[in-house]
Parts: structure tokens; C-alpha cells; sequence
């Protein structure tokens, strides 16, 4: 009888596990029902933890892939993540211009050559000061001027912080190019390269994909990466851990492997923010490139390539 | 009875006439320049704004200046118009018209031209639906709009009287223009009841459209202004633009009169002493933007701000220099020494200056709109390198040209459909002459 119970049972918690991936909360189907979309056991087991905390053995074929999280409505976008208020912190001493976080930002929202939401300049602030390699993002600033101008609401700030854009609603004025002082913001001139299934998907603001002809793209602090608990695609591109991320009210910041309180960050390498007297309030932090991990030169080389 | 056959043959020197061959070709001309903008426009349309050599440092380019070029020009309607009526100048009644025609032309393309310069234009109604009234361009779409009904009145009241004239004139004007003519006018019946209204809502709109078009142009200027960058970043902003404004509008109303009087050989009525009292106003004009332009360049001159310290080098001795110095010697230095001889404001010599105004102005607006977008605050790095300079491609040259060509073509109409100078008040003022 034993042994007879035990498959019982796991048949049981395999049609749940199964009814609970496939079908959600739907309440017209019986979750134990199990073969009632006509799946047949393939005899392939895959352990998997229990709600009760039991690992348990699953038929593969009773398994289907789900979205993480159901998909984020524009109007949820515009509102943001309550409670949080997100950071991010650029080591200028850790950068050498590898431009990692800039290919990665590139290939996760499906950017055309030349439009680089990140860019890695190099910077030199008199004739006898050191040159140094300075990635900017968009500033995500608590006082936006491109919010600010926007006719349309278009671009929009919320709660959390982020500077979004609803690309179907741009009008393509450009006002808010001319009034953001970083130059962070993007055009699309002509009609977005894109695969057909990336141009065809309806458009998300917090993934800001697909992107569209006669609007304006710029970074979104990963929106999306965020509202799943993750870091932006700069961040964990960057293998010397330029890139800090975080929430402002948790006080912390990681840039994957290390982990800073974030006011300790600021306060000890002497953290500050660009162009401070303009009153934009940004939420992006730079520490200065004071013992830097390599020399600026390191970096020219790379430079060439969309420079030159 | 003398006075009477001198009243007849007034309005059969002013009435409107058709066009000859040289007026056909005019036309001709213009309309194929609009074609030409409207195929370069379908371009852009169709491949949208990458037709254009505009990107991201440069975002904006002729089509604005183009668009701050018209706006300007605009407010001579309500400078020769309103401010010369509520003043008492009486002489300026001839030019009232021209003035009129040039805003409506103007202000028109100035929409027209906004709306080309959008990368999503099929989007426009997004302005109404989800307008946000702390955004200048918000402010400025109710401004704009405002500005244009005010002037179409400005234009349309005062003509009821010279309608009522031209609606005796059936087989002159054909019965197309004549039942054009009844539909707008007809009611119009030249009591006394009537008249006294009509100077109340003319009285009324010229108080009006004063601060309506101070607005239109300061709140375009406030388009820069809000922002923070070298060049644009200045309180001056708003009475630099409007002092420009009337300039430009007024060097455009020269070129006018110029034309019409010898085209239409209006001498008995647009005449010399028109020119130099004209000329007397532009100098007047000239010497306020001087003001103003000192007051713009002089002060970031003196300092040299770190962040506008590339812009002024690039207008003053840089790249820009040539188109900066020009538009300055041929806008405003030049005309102020020619316009201080008499002989200077003589009708020719005040056509070529009205000329110099009208070209430096529209350089001026070159220069307003792209250096400062060439010296952002940022480096310009990591783009492709086109991204770095800017000089306007083929469409943009086409469909700033078909604007142009627009605006002249709505004056040319307009012109050939009414009369260019108002004909009851020029009747009014004969008769009063000769009591």
C-alpha cells in the first residue's frame, strides 16, 4: 500500500505544481484534473521543492515555462515600485573605458549602432588635471528638466525615482533633448532596425522596447531588471565594478559582488553628482578617480572604435 | 463733381487685378517650389526625420529658426496695425493691409513648419489630449492660435467696407470672386450703426493682439530660455526676440510696399514719404536690437564662462564667425548708416535695406538655434561622427524654401483677391483733404 500512496501523492502534487503553472488562479479548472489539456507523462522526473518544503519528483511533462511576472501595464509603469527610491553610484576609479556596460545596455534593449543610452567620456577638467574615463547614464533626477518641457507627459518621473518614456505617446518634439543638460537623450531619426518579432511586441515602458520612429529613447535604470528584484544590464556587464545599484531608502547599493551602505559609500570616497548647481537634483553619484585601478591610457585603445 | 471723378478713379487704381503673364509665372513659380518642399516632405514622412541632417546634438535646425523667422515676422501685423492706430500715426493706414497679409502668411507657416519639424506629426492630437500646461510648447500652441484668429480679424474687418466696394465691380471680379466677395461681406451695409461697431471691434482687437503678440514671440523665445545652455540660458531672451521681431517685421513690410508699388504702380498712394517715414521706424528698430544684441553678446563676452566659452568663440572667430558677422554688419550696422541720410530712406535704397534686414534676420536665427546645440555641456563622444556638425540636406533646404515660397504665395493670393491698400479709408482720407 505504501508505495502505492507515495505515487498517489506525488501525482497530486505534480498536477498542482503543474496546474499552478499553467493556468494560474484560473477557478473553472480543477487543478488535480491532471491530463485534462491532454499532457501524457513523458517518465522524466525533475525534483522540485514543495510548497510544504518537501523535495518532490515532477513529470516533465506536466511543467510549462511561465513569465516571471505578469506583464507590466503602461499605466502600473508610470507609477513605479512604492517605497523605493533607486540610486545608482559610478566608481570613476574602477572605469578604463571596456565600454562592457555599454554593449550590454546596446544589446538588451535592441539599440541601433550610434544610439548609445550609455556613453563612456573621456573627461579632463583643466590643462593640468588627470584625464579620466566618466560613464553616464541617464540621471534619473529628482527635478527633471525634460519632464519638465514635455508637452505630452510623454516622459515622465515616478515615485521611484525613474525617468521613464511612453514611446506611444511621444510626439517627436525634442524639446526634451535641448533641455536635458547631459545630452543622455536619443533620437530615432529613421525607422529602428529591429528583428520582426522585437518591432512587432507592443511597446513597455519600463523595458522601453521596441523603440520607434520619430521618438526619443534614453536609459531607463533597467525598469524592468528592477521590478524583478535585479540589476540594471550595466551593472552586471561591467567586470570592474564601475556600476553601483540600489535603493536609497534600504541604504545600500551592489554592484554584484560588493555590497556598500550607500551614505558610508558616499560619505568616505567622497561621492557628488554632475552639475550640481543646476538644481536637477540627479540620482546617479560619481566617486571621484582618485587611486584608480588603471592608468586612463588603458582605455584610448577602445576609444577608436566609434571615435575616430 | 471733381471730387466725385477722383473718388471713381481711386478705387479703379486700387482694385484688385488679375494676374498677367509676369504674375502667372510668379505664381507658377512659387507653387512649384511648394511642390518640390511637399515631395522632400513626403520623404521625411516616409523615412522620417533621418532625411534630414539633424541628430541628436543638433535636434533642431532650419526648421525651427525657419519657425522663429516666421513668428517674427508675424508681429508686424500688429505693430503697424494696432500700435501705429492706437498711437494716432496716421500715416500708416496705406500699409495696414500688407502688414495684415504678411502676419496671416506668416503666422500660418509658422504652424505649418512646427509641425513638420515633429517626428511623429500623426501624433498632434496627442498635444490636446494629454497637453501639459507647464510645458512652454503648450504655451505656445494657445498663443499661436490666439495670435492667428486675432489677425485674421484684423484683416477681415477693415476689408468689409472696401467689399461692400468691390461688390459693385461684378464683371470685374467674375462671378467666382463676386459670390466670394457676398458670402464674406454681404451683410455689410455701411450704416452708420454698423460702422461705429466695426471701429469698437477693431479698437477692441488692436488692445488685444499688443500683448497676445508680445506673448507669441517672448514664450518662443522661452522654447531656448528654459533651458540651461551656453547661448540660450538669458533673461534678455524674451525683449531680444521681440525687439528682433519687429525689426525683421518691418524690413519684410519695406520689401512689400516696394514691390506692390511698382508692380501695381501704386506711387499716388504708397509714396516717398511713406519710404522715409518708414525708414525712420526700421532706424528706430534697428538700433533697439543693436541695444539688445549688445546686451546678449557683451556681458557672457566679458566673462567667458568655462561652459559658454566655446559657443561665443565660435560665433565671434570660430566657425560661425562669417554668418555671425555678416547677419550683424547686414541686419543691423548697415542699415542704421543708410537709414541716417535721407537719401538712404528713398524707396529703392530702402527696398535693398529692407532686403539686408529680411536676409540677416533669417541668418540671425541660424545662429540662435544651432551653435549653441553644437557646444552642449557634455563632450560629444561616443556617436557617429555626423553627429558633430550640421548643415541642413536637400529636403530641409526644400521644405524650408516651400515655407517661404508659402508664405509668399498666401500674400500673392490674398492681394489678387482683395485690396492691398484699403480702399474706403483711402476715400475717407481724400475726401477729408478736400473739405
Amino acid at each position: 500500500m505504501e508505495p502505492e500512496n507515495n505515487s498517489r501523492r506525488d501525482f497530486l502534487l505534480a498536477g498542482l505544481v503543474a496546474a499552478g503553472l499553467t493556468t494560474g488562479c484560473n477557478p473553472k479548472k480543477d487543478p488535480f484534473e491532471a491530463g485534462a489539456d491532454g499532457v501524457q507523462a513523458s517518465g522524466k522526473k525533475v525534483k522540485l521543492l514543495s510548497v510544504d518544503g518537501d523535495v518532490i519528483e515532477v513529470d516533465e511533462a506536466f511543467l510549462k515555462p511561465v513569465p516571471h511576472l505578469p506583464d507590466v501595464s503602461n499605466a502600473e509603469a508610470r507609477i513605479g515600485i512604492p517605497g523605493k527610491k533607486f540610486v545608482m553610484v559610478i566608481d570613476l576609479s574602477r572605469c578604463k573605458n571596456l565600454k562592457k556596460c555599454q554593449s550590454a545596455c546596446n544589446f538588451a534593449h535592441d539599440l541601433n549602432p550610434g544610439h548609445n543610452w550609455i556613453k563612456v567620456n573621456p573627461m579632463k577638467g583643466a590643462e593640468h588635471t588627470a584625464p579620466y574615463w566618466e560613464p553616464t547614464t541617464c540621471m534619473h533626477c529628482d527635478e527633471p528638466p525634460c519632464v519638465k518641457v514635455c508637452p505630452v507627459d510623454a516622459t515622465f518621473k515616478r515615485q521611484d525615482g525613474i525617468v521613464l518614456i511612453d514611446s506611444d505617446r511621444c510626439i517627436g518634439c525634442r524639446f526634451c533633448m535641448a533641455a536635458c543638460p547631459y545630452s543622455t537623450r536619443v533620437f530615432n531619426w529613421g525607422e529602428p532596425d529591429l528583428p520582426a518579432a522585437v518591432a512587432n511586441q507592443p511597446y513597455s515602458a519600463e523595458t522601453s522596447i521596441p523603440q520607434k520612429k520619430g521618438t526619443v529613447g534614453k536609459c531607463d535604470f533597467c525598469a524592468d531588471m528592477t521590478r524583478m528584484g535585479m540589476l540594471p544590464h550595466c551593472v552586471s556587464a561591467c567586470p570592474n565594478g564601475t556600476f553601483f545599484y540600489g535603493d536609497l531608502n534600504e541604504d545600500s547599493v551592489t554592484n554584484g559582488a560588493d555590497t556598500f551602505r550607500f551614505s558610508d559609500l558616499i560619505k568616505d570616497k567622497a561621492g557628488y553628482r554632475l552639475m550640481e548647481d543646476l538644481g536637477t537634483k540627479p540620482s546617479v553619484y560619481y566617486l571621484p578617480p582618485a587611486g584608480r585601478n588603471f592608468p586612463f591610457e588603458s582605455g584610448l585603445e577602445n576609444d577608436k572604435t566609434q571615435n575616430s | 463733381m471733381e471730387n466725385s471723378i477722383k473718388g471713381e478713379q481711386i478705387i479703379q487704381d486700387l482694385l484688385p487685378r488679375k494676374f498677367k503673364t509676369s504674375g502667372r509665372i510668379w505664381v507658377g513659380i512659387l507653387v512649384a517650389i511648394c511642390l518640390v518642399g511637399v515631395y522632400a516632405y513626403y520623404r521625411q514622412l516616409r523615412y522620417g526625420l533621418v532625411v534630414t541632417n539633424m541628430r541628436d546634438y543638433v535636434s533642431w535646425g532650419i526648421y525651427i529658426s525657419n519657425f522663429v523667422f516666421f513668428v517674427a515676422i508675424s508681429l508686424v501685423g500688429s505693430l503697424i496695425t494696432a500700435v501705429f492706430r492706437l498711437a494716432g500715426v496716421k500715416w500708416g493706414a496705406p500699409l495696414t493691409r500688407i502688414a495684415e497679409m504678411i502676419a496671416v502668411g506668416a503666422i500660418i507657416f509658422a504652424s505649418v513648419i512646427i509641425i513638420v519639424d515633429m517626428g511623429s506629426p500623426e501624433r498632434f492630437y496627442n498635444l490636446f489630449l494629454y497637453g501639459r500646461i507647464q510645458s512652454p510648447i503648450i504655451w505656445d500652441v494657445i498663443v499661436i492660435t490666439t495670435y492667428f484668429f486675432i489677425s485674421l480679424l484684423l484683416l477681415y474687418y477693415p476689408l468689409l467696407p472696401d467689399i461692400k466696394i468691390l461688390l459693385r465691380f461684378k464683371e470685374k471680379s467674375g462671378p467666382g470672386l463676386h459670390k466670394f466677395y457676398s458670402f464674406l461681406g454681404s451683410f455689410w451695409k455701411g450704416s452708420h450703426k454698423q460702422y461705429l461697431l466695426s471701429k469698437k471691434a477693431i479698437n477692441a482687437l488692436c488692445v488685444a493682439i499688443i500683448p497676445v503678440a508680445f506673448t507669441i514671440h517672448t514664450v518662443t523665445s522661452w522654447l531656448f530660455a528654459t533651458t540651461y545652455r551656453p547661448g540660450w540660458d538669458s533673461t534678455n531672451f524674451g525683449a531680444y526676440f521681440i525687439a528682433g521681431a519687429f525689426l525683421v517685421g518691418a524690413g519684410s513690410v519695406v520689401v512689400a510696399m516696394y514691390i506692390f508699388r511698382t508692380w501695381y504702380h501704386l506711387e499716388k498712394y504708397i509714396t516717398p514719404d511713406h519710404f522715409d517715414k518708414m525708414g525712420r521706424v526700421l532706424v528706430l528698430l534697428c538700433l533697439l536690437y543693436l541695444y539688445f544684441n549688445v546686451n546678449e553678446f557683451l556681458t557672457p563676452f566679458f566673462k567667458m564662462k568655462e561652459s559658454e566659452a566655446g559657443y561665443l568663440n565660435d560665433l565671434f572667430s570660430g566657425s560661425f564667425a562669417l554668418t555671425f558677422w555678416f547677419a550683424i554688419l547686414t541686419g543691423i550696422i548697415l542699415p542704421i548708416i543708410i537709414l541716417l541720410f535721407k537719401s538712404g530712406r528713398k524707396p529703392l535704397p530702402m527696398f535693398i535695406v529692407g532686403i539686408m534686414v529680411v536676409v540677416g534676420a533669417w541668418f540671425k536665427r541660424y545662429l540662435i538655434v544651432t551653435p549653441t546645440l553644437l557646444h552642449p555641456f557634455m563632450p560629444m563622444h561616443d556617436v557617429p561622427q555626423m553627429y558633430k556638425h550640421y548643415f541642413p540636406s536637400w529636403e530641409e533646404w526644400a521644405i524650408s524654401m516651400a515655407s517661404l515660397a508659402g508664405t509668399m504665395l498666401i500674400i500673392t493670393i490674398l492681394c489678387r483677391i482683395f485690396p492691398i491698400i484699403p480702399i474706403q479709408e483711402t476715400l475717407d482720407e481724400h475726401h477729408e483733404t478736400v473739405k
